[in-house]
Parts: C-alpha cells; sequence; structure tokens
C-alpha cells in the first residue's frame, strides 16, 4: 500500500514495532498500538485498526473487540486537543467532584464525552483518578489538578481557551 | 509500644525521592546485593513465605504461598506481572510509591523474579497515572544503567527484563485473570480458575501477579529481615490454624471528610478511629462522622459505632464488611444521604462491570436503575428487598460470578441497606408520599450515560 494510502504513519509504525520485542505474541501489542495512534491521532479509526491489524497479524475483529472493550478509544472523531477527566467517584463525590463536573460542562457548553466547537477540550467523567488526598481532582492531559474549586475550575477553562492548555508537565 | 517510624514511605517527600542517587544513597540496593550474593531462589522464597507477608492489593493472599505454586523445574519462561492498575475508589497508595519512590518497587520486583525464577516482568499500570508512568520508566532506564536490569545481574546467573504496560481506563483490569487477558491484548475479561495463573498464566505460562505495595514489602523483609516484619501487625488467631495473621507495615488511604487527608503508614491494626483522629487530625468542619468505608468502596460500610474495628485481614470482616479490601478508608460525615452514597457506589460498578458474566452485567446495571428511580421520588419500599436481592445473589461468594468485582458491588448494597435501613425507608416515604407501598412492576428511568 502507497503510504499516501495509509493513516499510519512511518513514525506510527516504527513506534508500534519497537514494541514487538518486549512480548512473545504479536497480540499482546495491541494496547500499546493503540495509545500509539490515538496519542497522535487523538482518536483511532477504522481504518488504523485494519492496519493494526496488518502489523499485528491479527483480523480486524480481533482489534477492533479489545478496543471497544475499553470505551478508551474514540472512532469517530478526534477528542479535543486537551482531554479532560473528571473524577466523580466517591472520595471526590463527597468533595464537590460532582458539582466541579456540571460546572465545567455548564461553563463549555457540552455534556460529559463531548468536545467543544472549537475542538479545544474534550471533557469527561472519570471513576476515581487514585488522587484521592487531593479531591476533588481532574486529570487534564498529563497535568492532575488538585483541590478544585469553581474558581479553579475556571482559569483551567481560560487557559484551555488561550491555547496554553495543561497537556505540560505541571503536576 | 515504640512509635512507628515508617518504612514503605520513608523516603517519600525527599527531594529527589524517584532517582536511582537518592535512592542508593539511602541505602537502596544493599539488599538486592546481598541476596543475590548470600541466598538462593528457594532460600529467598522460603524467607518470604515464613513472613506470612499477604498481597497487599485487596485479596489478602499470602505472597510466599502464591509464589510456591509454580510448577517446580519448569522450562520457562516465568513471568511475573505487577498489578499497577490501582482502580479501587479510595485508594492512592501505589501512585505515591510510583512517583516518589520507583526504586523500592524495582528492587522488590526484581527480588520477587529471583525467588521466582521469573525472567520477565511486565508492570501493568492505569492509563490514569501519566507522572507515575514516566518515573517508572525513568527509574528502570536508570537500573539497566547500573546493571540491575538485563543479563547476568550483579554477576549472578540472573537475567531480567521489565517493560512498562499501560491499561485504558478499565477497572478489570485490576483483577488478576483480568489483567493478563488485558496484557495479551484482549478483552479483559477474568479467566475461570483453575487453572490458577501459577500453572497457567500470561502467555500460557506459569505466572505471579503481584501488587506494587507488596513488592515493596519484599524490598523491606530483604533489607530488614525476617524477625522484623513479624514484629509489626497483629499475629495469627492461635484458635485458628490457617489464620496467616496480620504482619508488617501497611498504607492506609484516608480521603472524604477528614481535615488531612493522605496516606499514612501503619502497623495492620490500627482501628479506624485511630487512623481518622491521630492521622487524618478528625472529622472536617467539625462534624460527627456517619460511616467510613474500611478499604475500598468494594468493603462495604462501617457505622461510626463501628470505628473502633481493627483495620488488619481479618477485623473489617467481623462487622459484616467484605474485608480489608486496599485499606483505603472513605469517611463519610453526617450530612451525608446514605441514598447518595450508595447511588454513588451502584453507578461506579455498573460502569465498570465488564459484561462477562450475566448476574453481574443485570445486577450492577438494575441496582443502578432502581437508585435512579428513589433519587427521582419513586422509590417503593419493596425496592429496598429487590437490591438486598441482587446484594446477595452476585459474585463469587454465592457463585453466580466468574470474579469479585460483583462481591465488590453486592458489599455497599447490602451494607448500606441493613446498617442504614431506617434511613432509606425516611427518605423513600418522605419522596414518595403516595407511591411508597406500590409493588407492582414499575418502568425504570433512563440512566444518563456518557463516554
Amino acid at each position: 500500500m502507497a503510504t499516501a494510502d495509509r493513516i499510519l504513519t512511518d513514525e506510527m509504525i516504527a513506534a508500534i514495532e519497537a514494541y514487538f520485542p518486549r512480548y512473545p505474541t504479536r497480540q499482546a501489542v495491541t494496547l500499546p498500538a493503540l495509545h500509539v495512534v490515538n496519542e497522535r491521532l487523538r482518536y483511532v479509526p477504522l481504518e488504523a485498526v485494519v492496519e493494526i491489524g496488518e502489523l499485528l497479524g491479527l483480523a480486524p475483529a480481533e482489534v477492533q473487540d479489545t478496543l471497544s472493550f475499553y470505551g478508551f478509544f474514540k472512532q469517530d472523531k478526534p477528542h479535543g486537543e486537551t482531554r479532560a477527566w473528571v473524577c466523580r467517584s466517591i472520595s471526590c463525590a463527597l468533595r464537590g467532584g460532582e458539582e466541579i463536573l456540571d460546572h465545567l460542562c455548564h461553563v463549555a457548553g457540552v455534556r460529559p464525552g463531548q468536545t467543544t466547537a472549537d475542538g479545544k477540550l474534550t471533557i469527561e467523567f472519570a471513576e476515581c483518578l487514585g488522587a484521592c488526598d487531593y479531591a476533588p481532582c481532574m486529570l487534564a492531559g498529563k497535568a492532575l489538578l488538585k483541590n478544585l474549586t469553581k474558581e479553579s475550575a475556571d482559569e483551567f477553562l481560560a487557559e484551555v481557551k488561550r491555547g496554553a492548555s495543561a497537556n505540560g508537565k505541571k503536576s | 509500644m515504640p512509635k512507628f517510624e515508617p518504612v514503605l514511605l520513608a523516603n517519600v517527600g525527599k527531594p529527589n525521592s524517584h532517582t536511582l542517587k537518592v535512592y542508593e544513597g539511602q541505602g537502596g540496593y544493599r539488599a538486592l546485593k546481598k541476596v543475590l550474593a548470600e541466598s538462593t531462589p528457594s532460600g529467598f522464597l522460603e524467607a518470604v513465605k515464613s513472613t506470612n507477608l499477604r498481597g497487599r492489593g485487596g485479596a489478602g493472599f499470602p505472597t510466599g504461598l502464591k509464589w510456591s505454586f509454580l510448577p517446580k523445574d519448569h522450562l520457562g519462561p516465568i513471568y511475573m506481572c505487577i498489578n499497577a492498575d490501582e482502580s479501587e475508589p479510595g485508594t492512592f497508595n501505589n501512585r505515591i510509591l510510583m512517583e516518589e519512590d520507583p526504586h523500592q518497587i524495582l528492587e522488590g520486583v526484581i527480588l520477587s523474579c529471583f525467588a521466582t525464577r521469573a525472567t520477565t516482568a511486565y508492570i501493568y499500570i492505569r492509563y490514569e497515572y501519566p507522572l507515575s508512568y514516566d518515573r517508572m520508566h525513568s527509574a528502570i532506564d536508570e537500573c539497566y544503567a547500573a546493571g540491575y536490569l538485563g543479563k547476568k545481574i550483579l554477576g549472578r546467573d540472573f537475567s531480567l527484563d521489565i517493560f512498562m504496560h499501560r491499561g485504558a481506563a478499565a477497572y478489570i483490569c485490576g483483577e488478576e485473570t483480568g489483567l493478563i487477558e488485558s496484557l495479551e491484548g484482549k478483552r479483559a475479561w477474568p479467566r475461570i480458575k483453575p487453572p490458577f495463573p501459577a500453572v497457567e498464566g500470561v502467555f500460557h505460562k506459569p505466572t505471579v501477579v503481584n501488587n506494587i505495595e507488596t513488592v515493596c514489602c519484599v524490598t523491606q523483609i530483604a533489607a530488614r529481615g525476617v524477625e522484623w516484619f513479624k514484629s509489626i501487625g497483629v499475629p495469627s488467631d492461635p484458635k485458628n490454624p490457617r489464620d496467616p495473621g496480620s504482619y508488617g507495615p501497611k498504607l492506609y488511604c484516608l480521603s472524604g471528610h477528614v481535615n488531612k487527608p493522605g496516606c499514612y503508614e501503619a502497623p495492620l491494626g490500627i482501628t479506624c478511629r485511630q487512623l481518622i483522629d491521630e492521622f487524618g487530625g478528625g472529622v472536617w468542619k467539625g462534624r460527627k462522622a456517619k460511616a467510613a468505608i474500611p478499604g475500598g468502596i468494594s468493603m462495604g460500610l462501617l457505622t461510626e459505632a463501628e470505628f473502633d474495628t481493627p483495620l488488619d485481614f481479618s477485623g473489617p470482616g467481623k462487622v459484616g464488611c467484605l474485608g480489608l479490601g486496599t485499606a483505603a478508608v472513605v469517611v463519610l460525615d453526617e450530612t451525608v444521604s446514605i441514598v447518595d452514597f450508595l447511588h454513588n457506589s451502584c453507578r461506579f460498578f455498573a460502569h465498570e462491570s465488564c459484561g462477562q458474566c450475566t448476574p453481574c452485567r443485570e445486577g450492577t446495571a438494575w441496582s443502578l436503575s432502581m437508585l435512579e428511580r428513589i433519587k427521582a421520588g419513586r422509590g417503593r419500599l419493596r425496592d429496598l428487598d429487590l437490591l438486598l436481592e441482587i446484594g446477595d445473589t452476585i459474585g463469587i461468594m454465592p457463585g453466580t460470578t466468574i470474579c469479585g468485582l460483583a462481591d465488590g458491588a453486592a458489599w455497599p448494597i447490602k451494607n448500606a441497606i441493613r446498617k442504614f435501613r431506617a434511613e432509606f425507608e425516611g427518605y423513600i416515604k418522605r419522596t414518595n408520599p403516595r407511591g411508597y407501598m406500590m409493588t407492582d412492576a414499575v418502568e425504570a428511568l433512563p440512566v444518563v450515560g456518557a463516554h
């Protein structure tokens, strides 16, 4: 297949193949491969599923079977530049996590799982983020935002809007 | 008793505690060198077995015994899987260890692989821990450079590779055979046992699955000895020859309505009340506590009157909870509606049930539907009995599911309704004054979904 027809770039293929020596089977590279694609495209369209299957020697249905289990990989369109997970489990809920999720969704004009019209932000609910000592909390890209208030949630939204999103190393 | 000095958390909070230089400066990897120089795999395995160390991930199975189930003289490879898919609501001790002290973990992994003759270890880490992932990754690189990983470690005939493997936000991957299936690239559907992983685990090979905190205990046992470990905690019950006791230090995660949430280290057996008062600075806002989760939400609820329960492996079970679980205590103050608590719990399990076993898939979904209806002011007293019927019939214990997720879903239902029934009845009567006595079938309200 010519490069132009593929959705996986040479760089992605190399990144996926780098996982091969770590496992005795190719199928074990399924999740790493899905992450490689998702980190770059922010979704894993069906074309990518087919091409991952070719790389791993699997039927597309085998890759899709695994992918669809997790509910983590979007397939219809990319998630926003920042993907924010707001915890709704018990420790955060006891300290106002659900109100923060409602507030963020209300201000951003989306429902959980949706992306803002400008494509900058996807807001999701999360089950326990494992940061209950900082409840209520949110994981935005790689940044853990701790002890959220409506004010700090607003600041976060303003940062995302400015494009200075929280994908960096801040923790 | 002399004041207990933290051991597992000793390095946490020190500058650059995650680096090899600082870890070695604190005496790190000395235990590994000693064991590799002076012991044999079976000798070290027996030493760990003799401590009665019990797995810290939730089930509390004796670690050395688990290792000893591996077939003798197997041609290999034998695999070690480290469970860092910490997702039990209220639990965050693995995150702190991975972020702040990854080398204590890796030393324990290397020691555990030496004992079990495993030649490859996979650390299955949840996706939601990006900083932990980066820190563990860097620490592994440092270990290869220093000769603690790779071929012929420290000159011994012992080779080991450790790889990080990231999950994708699914609670069930913390179940050991769900983890194995996920690692193999499949849906994380737990396996029917037997065969147990020690006989046939990942890639059809003998496999041990151990938790992050467990392998840190292995590091400390190697460094401080069997006697030290057995001097801490609660001894075996002499009247029960099968009780392995609750030895060693434990990381307790404290969150919810306390003044100082955090991860605290204490000898196994501290009571819930001591933990809240002595470590957590008491219940917040000067309020009283109403209840607490004793060890992650799966374990059920302690009422305030049960707070003197010791948090060891057999304590919570004596007051009707499922067990110690992950030792994550979540405090609910007196203002919390127990209906809201149970709704939150049911929502979690309905979302995280993997869908493989019908009683769990349907039971968790219907319990959430009922709680949604109760919260919408259309509850009936009969619903409480229906919920209890679900609670009493889903899980490994009643024998209807493959894994323990359903037991974890059932316990909060059973504990909340049996321990707080009057509050549920009062809520239902108050919010549905005309319909609370109805018993005929009603339609479920649509559950608001996402994802």
